[in-house]
């Protein structure tokens, strides 16, 4: 069983070694697409089995759970690992177009699918500080992918990109280490296992704490959030996509993981803390958006917002807002990384991003228009699509609680959403091309057009389908939901017999 | 023992603290660098601080002796000294690189990804 587990994770790796390798030739950006489709088959499989025989965990050169490398995968892990492929597929066969030779000579491919490796290997690890290794691969490729190209403004945010993100490190190490002196064990079910019976459960909660501040700068959370729309507006399309997707998903699933597993014992303050983030996260982050003129700002103000959301499902904790925010997490991949690429394409065809400089694209590109409709829509909550079923679930889910003030918070977030998207529909695609051009899709070469609009359709589609048929995705979050409230599951799978 | 290490990682993050509130980014990076040294005397700290037994096994046995030195919070140490020292490395070239392309150090001054308004 533990071939399943590990071939997700080492797959990336050897696709990023033979881009490397290939990185001269054009062939590179293949073998990163043809890796990745592989990558889709292994996560599916994946899915498949734990869907199946419920939680499976390997335990990597055969050493015994608590003291070996544990990896693990229950629903929550192995369908953050489809979605991961599914992203990561998507990004691939954009980049065919949005990548230009020097950067895959410098060797984007081989970066990026590095970087699809640290965050697969983040979602299926059962071990603390393999978690934090796991993040470091991620960090260090995410920065080599955000300066590739190393224009000024690059450079600029990458400063500030790598500063946050060092410091974040450091606590989250820091917190590792007082959690291995308290307890003696760093694997996360042994942890779970043990933590509880400690006598000093306040230094529990202060070390908790410093997890908290740890994930919430990855997480970008109100009030660590401002090296996000700082950086992500400035590197390739397609990098932007495949961060804005993923890599704050990785400090909000690493969240969920360990405040429903390990720190859920003073839930009266931890979760306290969780729902006051989460509204000032929502809050601020859309009120940055509507102060913003580029598309992707705008956009990356939005991830801010959107992270909210889900820190509440997590912060409500009961079954139904787990349950949301997994569903969140799962469709806001999605809808994300499409609208980043969607900006790509409106960059490619109108000349810019910031809105005052473009416009006319429904009337000449209505194609790209009908495309944009669906995520932008879909974050903002539009039923049917899918982002209605997460607002619809997470807001139920507080109501339920009597948490009245945090459900009306989530409800005026997703209006002033919707503002700012009407913002973006309003001066990109309706009004006139301030220099009378016309952008047209037919301006793009069939073959980049093909490689451009083929992912942003395939993701689109896929959020109509869930929006669509919304009842498996919510049965599924729900059995999710139930794997970590109740960790006994996780625990036994990974312990084993000796416990 | 334990208080000369705390000492020493207070001190070391006192320092750090003070580096790394500065304006100029390459003081921020030294202040950085010793932030990071004193989590790895934390996790050192953390996992028990023993004097001269190192954690052998004798041949026949399959366990350390009794409070024998943690073996554990060393390998983590080392790992977290090796990745820590390939991100300074990135981190320095990046200043680097940012010296030249903006001309500047000075973290108030860098404001092409988040330009200012004119003031008028």
């Amino acid at each position: 069983m533990t071939w399943l587990l590990a071939t997700p994770l080492v797959l990336p790796f050897l696709t990023a070694v033979a881009a490397f390798l290939t990185r001269e030739r054009s062939s590179g950006r293949w073998v990163s697409v043809a890796g990745n489709f592989l990558f889709l088959i292994a996560s599916f499989l994946l899915l498949a089995r734990v869907l199946q025989d419920g939680i499976i965990a390997g335990q990597m050169g055969s050493w015994p759970a608590p003291f070996g490398i544990t990896l693990v995968a229950d629903r929550l892990s192995a369908v953050m690992v489809v979605i991961t492929a599914i992203t990561a597929l998507a990004v691939a066969v954009y980049a065919l177009t949005d990548i230009n030779r020097r950067k895959e000579y410098l060797g984007y491919h081989a970066l990026f699918n590095v970087l699809i490796g640290g965050v697969t290997g983040a979602f299926i690890t059962g071990d603390l500080f393999n978690l934090y290794v796991w993040f470091e691969v991620m960090l260090i490729s995410s920065f080599g992918l955000l300066i590739l190209g190393g224009k000024p403004e690059q450079i600029d945010g990458g400063v500030r990109y790598v500063m946050l993100n060092l410091i974040s490190t450091i606590l989250f190490l820091s917190g590792i280490g007082l959690l291995y002196g308290m307890t003696g064990t760093l694997n996360m079910a042994d942890l779970a296992r043990v933590v509880p019976t400690l006598e000093n459960q306040g230094l529990v909660t202060v070390i908790a704490m410093m997890f908290l501040v740890a994930f919430g700068v990855k997480a970008a959370v109100f009030p660590l959030f401002f090296w996000l729309p700082a950086s992500y507006h400035t590197p390739a399309f397609a990098v932007s996509a495949v961060f804005a997707g993923l890599l704050t998903k990785v400090g909000v699933y690493s969240l969920i993981r360990l405040f429903t597993l390990v720190f859920n014992g003073d839930t009266g303050f931890t979760h306290e803390v969780l729902l006051w983030i989460a509204g000032f996260t929502m809050v601020t982050g859309v009120l940055g958006a509507a102060a913003q003129n580029d598309m992707r700002k705008i956009l990356s103000f939005h991830i801010v917002s959107q992270i909210g959301y889900m820190i509440m499902g997590l912060a409500i904790l009961t079954p139904l807002a787990i349950a949301g925010a997994v569903f969140y997490l799962v469709h806001h991949i999605i809808v994300k990384a499409n609208l980043f690429l969607i900006a790509g394409v409106a960059e490619r065809t109108a000349g810019s991003t910031e809105l005052g400089k473009i416009g006319g694209l429904y009337k000449t590109a209505p194609l790209l228009a009908v495309l944009f409709f669906v995520p932008a829509f879909s974050l903002a909550g539009f039923p049917p699509l899918s982002g209605f079923w997460a607002k619809y679930v997470l807001v139920q889910a507080a109501l339920e609680d009597q948490g009245w003030v945090i459900a009306g918070v989530a409800l005026l977030v997703g209006l002033l959403t919707i503002f700012s998207m009407t913002k973006i529909w309003a001066e990109a695609f309706w009004k006139a091309h301030p220099e009378d051009r016309d952008p047209t899709l037919a301006a793009l070469t069939p073959t980049a057009r093909g490689h451009l609009l083929l992912p942003i359709g395939s993701l689109a589609a896929l959020t109509c389908v869930i929006g669509f048929f919304p009842e498996p995705f919510i049965a599924f979050a729900n059995d999710a939901s139930a794997e970590l409230l109740d960790p006994s599951g996780y625990i036994a799978a990974v312990l084993g017999a000796q416990q | 023992m334990e208080a000369l290490m705390a000492i020493s990682i207070g001190v070391l993050v006192a320092a750090a603290a003070y580096l790394m509130l500065c304006r100029h980014v390459l003081r921020f990076i030294f202040g950085l660098v010793l932030i990071s040294n004193a989590a790895n005397l934390t996790i050192f700290t953390a996992g028990r601080l023993t004097e001269g037994r190192p954690p052998l096994i004798s041949y026949g046995a399959d366990a350390p002796v009794a409070n024998a030195a943690n073996a554990l919070p060393q390998a983590l140490v080392l790992t977290a000294i090796v990745i820590g020292f390939g991100l300074f490395a990135f981190a320095l070239i990046l200043m680097f690189r940012a010296y030249t392309s903006l001309g500047t150090l000075d973290s108030d001054r860098m404001s092409l990804a988040e330009p200012r308004e004119e003031k008028k």
